[in-house]
């Protein structure tokens, strides 16, 4: 035992009321300050944890900032190629039908150069999971613009902001999930406040419910950020996401035809 | 079980099933769609799990996703289908990653046309994905073969850890002829392969008792050196496979000169190797059923014995690269094409054969 250790153990007369969740890696990770990767890490591991179903689950790697995501997450992963997480999920699934198995994908992965992959894992009604961290930039490359940079969103490839005209609208990857019947849930959150942190682990919860229950595809996006490519603070990041990304990303519920089986989801009035 | 009239394509299916495939993963292609018209018929009655997936590029990123589950997983396609599969191919060999992987190769480049070809060469055996890629490469000649040689593959890519190829043609996979359906008396099957897993694949790690920590299968390797020591680990297994090599040699031993062919392009020249023995032509045959590894030490052999080489493959001249590395300084060998799309008979092959002795 470390001398930390032993002068954070509680002693006989006190009472645990919270502990490190052992799902999560007890590490630095290597995201930049203010990034929202770790809060979802955190609300993901917490939820495999607080299921019970860790020893059971498979975790398949997407290719960004959240490669790495095996080194924090401590379960049995597969690193997929950029973009084709959802069919190497498919894969282990197929293959390995009684264990949880979700993807972790970034806005670029999964809504850009792997959208096919996701819509028809989707549409299959897989019974995956999939968490999606929409921050509106590539992240790992350097800021480039993504599916779902904003109009008018300067980045390194948009320096004059995303134009309509020319690069096209954000897309909206909670609304198509919401239009596939295989999708069983889809719910958009954001990490921006507690209150939203709360509503976004209950999302997550619920998403690996409807796993759990062989109900078919789930799908939770997180509305992050990503200080170190907008240029701001993490304070000013979450304000940004409040003021600028939740108008064009209403956060609520997009699906749920559970017929209210798998419990936990957030409300749509839980959210800010 | 029965002796079977069936196609070559029909023959990699029931070769697959009984050789213990429990995942396909594929798109429609011709001339290959009769593979993945079986199996979705049998492999979800034998237990297992048949995707129709929405691209290649799909395909073989689900057969890596249950190949890390250590599960006999395969994909099926034609060569503008194999070209999308690349990249996911060089992912298998760099993390270590079991898959089979069939090629019924057509026409190219480009959309080709659907005939035979061996335009696929270079693909298969040079790596073709990024990186220090290899697959194991196997190359049928009959429907026999086709149904044969499914057992070795599975067998190979759980030994090695890596994707085989089996490639065949439009001719080997469109043939139809009868086929004795008896799987080899020690094949392992679905149980004896993912035993041979059950010291890297992933499963949640429950299932592995109550001290057991977390699987990763990966391929990046960021840190100073950690990549050059993974590509020497990879060095070493493609270095290994040699001990794999096989070939099927026809009349070679009092040969002048030996015809070098491989798959459907092999059997004809086999055919055309007979009919000029019968007219007293001292012509064999070597054909390569590993393309990777390559026989180059069965090739050097014939060389030092003081025999001369013709290759006859149906592309623009890939295979005589190989053929003429493995003999350099000994002898040299001639080449002869048959375009990419053609059908030929033993006939065609007559002359350029008959040539070729004359110029000895």
């Amino acid at each position: 035992m470390t001398m930390t250790e032993d002068l954070l153990a509680p002693r006989p007369d006190e009472e645990l009321v919270f502990d490190a969740n052992p799902v999560q890696a007890d590490r630095i990770t290597h995201y930049c300050p203010g990034c929202h990767h770790g809060i979802a890490h955190r609300l993901v591991t917490e939820v495999l944890h607080e299921m019970g179903v860790a020893p059971q689950t498979i975790l398949v790697a997407s290719v960004g900032c959240a490669t790495f995501t095996y080194d924090y997450m401590l379960v049995d992963s597969v690193e997929a190629p950029h973009g084709r997480a959802s069919a190497v999920a498919t894969g282990v699934k197929r293959a390995r039908p009684d264990r949880i198995v979700y993807a972790y994908q970034g806005d670029g992965d999964m809504g850009s150069i792997g959208l096919a992959e996701a819509l028809h894992a989707a549409n299959r009604g897989e019974r995956i999971t999939v968490i999606f961290v929409n921050n509106t930039v590539y992240g790992m490359t350097g800021g480039q613009m993504a599916p779902t940079t904003l109009l008018g969103q300067k980045t390194t490839t948009t320096p004059k902001g995303r134009n309509m005209a020319t690069e096209g609208a954000p897309l909206r990857m909670s609304e198509l999930m919401a239009q596939l019947d295989g999708v069983i849930y889809a719910e958009r959150c954001a990490l921006n406040t507690v209150r939203n942190i709360r509503a976004a682990k209950k999302a997550i919860r619920k998403a690996f419910e409807v796993q759990r229950a062989g109900l078919g595809y789930s799908f939770v996006e997180l509305l992050s950020g990503c200080p170190t490519n907008w240029h701001m603070d993490p304070v000013a990041a979450n304000e940004r996401i409040g003021k600028d990304m939740i108008p064009v990303f209403p956060l609520g519920v997009y699906k749920d035809a559970t017929g209210g089986r798998p419990d936990g989801a957030a409300k749509e009035a839980d959210h800010e | 079980m029965s002796d079977c009239l069936i196609k070559g394509n029909e023959a990699i299916a029931f070769g697959a099933l009984d050789a213990g495939c429990r995942c396909y993963f594929g798109y429609p292609i011709t001339p290959q769609n009769e593979i993945p018209e079986v199996l979705s018929a049998l492999l979800p009655e034998a237990g297992g799990s048949f995707v129709q997936a929405e691209s290649e590029v799909a395909s073989i990123n689900m057969v890596l996703g249950a190949g890390s589950c250590g599960i006999p997983a395969m994909t099926s396609s034609s060569s503008c289908g194999i070209s999308l599969m690349q990249e996911g191919l060089s992912y298998m060999s760099g993390s270590h990653i079991p898959g089979v992987i069939v090629n019924m190769s057509r026409g190219g480049p480009g959309l080709g046309d659907i005939g035979p070809s061996q335009g696929d060469y270079f693909q298969a055996v040079k790596g073709g994905g990024h990186g220090d890629h290899r697959s194991l490469v196997l190359a049928p000649a009959t429907a026999q073969e086709c149904y044969d040689m499914m057992f070795r593959a599975f067998e190979l890519a759980f030994k090695y850890r890596n994707p085989v190829m089996v490639l065949g043609d439009a001719i080997v996979g469109q043939i139809k002829e009868p086929v004795l359906r008896r799987p080899p008396a020690d094949a392992p099957g679905a149980a004896g392969l993912e035993e041979r897993a059950a010291d890297w694949r992933l499963e949640g790690y429950g299932r592995r008792g109550p001290d057991a920590t977390p699987r990763l299968l990966k391929s990046v390797y960021l840190a100073e050196g950690a990549l050059a020591a993974r590509n020497r680990l990879l060095q070493e297994k493609y270095e290994a496979m040699k001990a794999e090599t096989s070939v099927a040699c026809t009349d070679v031993d009092d040969a002048d000169l030996v015809v070098v062919a491989f798959g459907s392009i092999g059997r004809i020249a086999g055919s055309a190797v007979r009919l000029l023995r019968a007219e007293g032509c001292k012509v064999g045959l070597l054909r390569p059923v590993t393309l990777f590894p390559f026989p180059e030490a069965a090739l050097q052999q014939l060389a030092k014995q003081g025999k001369r080489f013709l290759v006859i493959e149906q592309n623009l001249g890939q295979m005589i690269e190989d053929v003429r590395l493995a003999v350099r300084g000994i002898a040299d060998a001639a080449w002869h094409g048959v375009m990419p799309g053609l059908f030929i008979g033993a006939d065609a092959l007559l002359d350029p054969i008959r040539d070729a002795l004359r110029e000895i």
